[in-house]
């Protein structure tokens, strides 16, 4: 692998955790209870891109597959989260 | 590690990585800035289509430069990510319409209810 691959990838995963570190800072901060489910929705959709460009980084089939678990995960927490700020409340 | 990789693979490989976080960077930013919750809502989806295509682009670049045959299954996560994202951004908005309604903020009537009355 070439300086400027490496040196990409060690950008890029630099600005993805940057990006956490702002989505983090959201996630403490958020007002209200979906401002935090959407901070952890997208905590994990930047975590999946990471876990891609690491699969780049050591030319690895296995990071795709945790890449696709956590999105599945992600869907999944998401989902009851937000359905849970749904029904938590109301009497049906 | 492979020598084999020519300049002209690792190039667009390096700029759609590069691309992907930025994007994922400015999706993050908009979430920490904007001020309202549903404009809030909006700047994850940068990341989640555009970052996310990026990245499996450069991927897929890479892995079939690598292995000289098409390695197509990075496709995976866009398509993923473009069925399941709308579902939970969709019922996010409702249960934060919902939770305004009930904390008696200045959001949209129900829409539905005239139609049970009528009923």
């Amino acid at each position: 692998m070439s300086p400027l691959l490496s040196n990409a990838i060690l950008l890029s995963l630099f600005l993805f955790s940057v990006a956490m570190i702002l989505t983090l800072i959201r996630l403490f901060k958020g007002p209200s209870a979906q401002d935090r489910v959407l901070a952890l929705d997208y905590l994990y959709i930047i975590a999946m891109l990471m876990m891609l460009t690491l699969g780049i980084r050591y030319a690895s089939d296995t990071y795709f597959e945790a890449a696709l678990l956590i999105a599945l995960f992600g869907f999944v927490g998401s989902f009851a989260l937000a359905k849970f700020l749904l029904r938590g409340e109301v009497i049906e | 590690m492979n020598a084999g990789l020519s300049l002209w693979v690792e190039i667009p490989v390096a700029i759609l990585l590069v691309l992907g976080g930025l994007f994922a960077l400015i999706g993050a930013t908009g979430l920490l800035r904007m001020k309202d919750y549903f404009q809030r809502m909006h700047p994850p989806a940068l990341a989640s289509t555009l970052g996310a295509w990026c990245v499996a682009l450069a991927s897929i670049i890479y892995f079939s430069a690598l292995k000289s045959t098409p390695v197509l299954h990075a496709w995976l996560i866009p398509i993923l990510l473009a069925i399941t994202v709308p579902v939970t951004t969709l019922l996010l908005a409702r249960a934060a319409l919902f939770r305004k309604r009930m904390a008696g903020d200045d959001v949209p009537a129900e829409v539905s209810s005239r139609r049970t009355e009528n009923t």
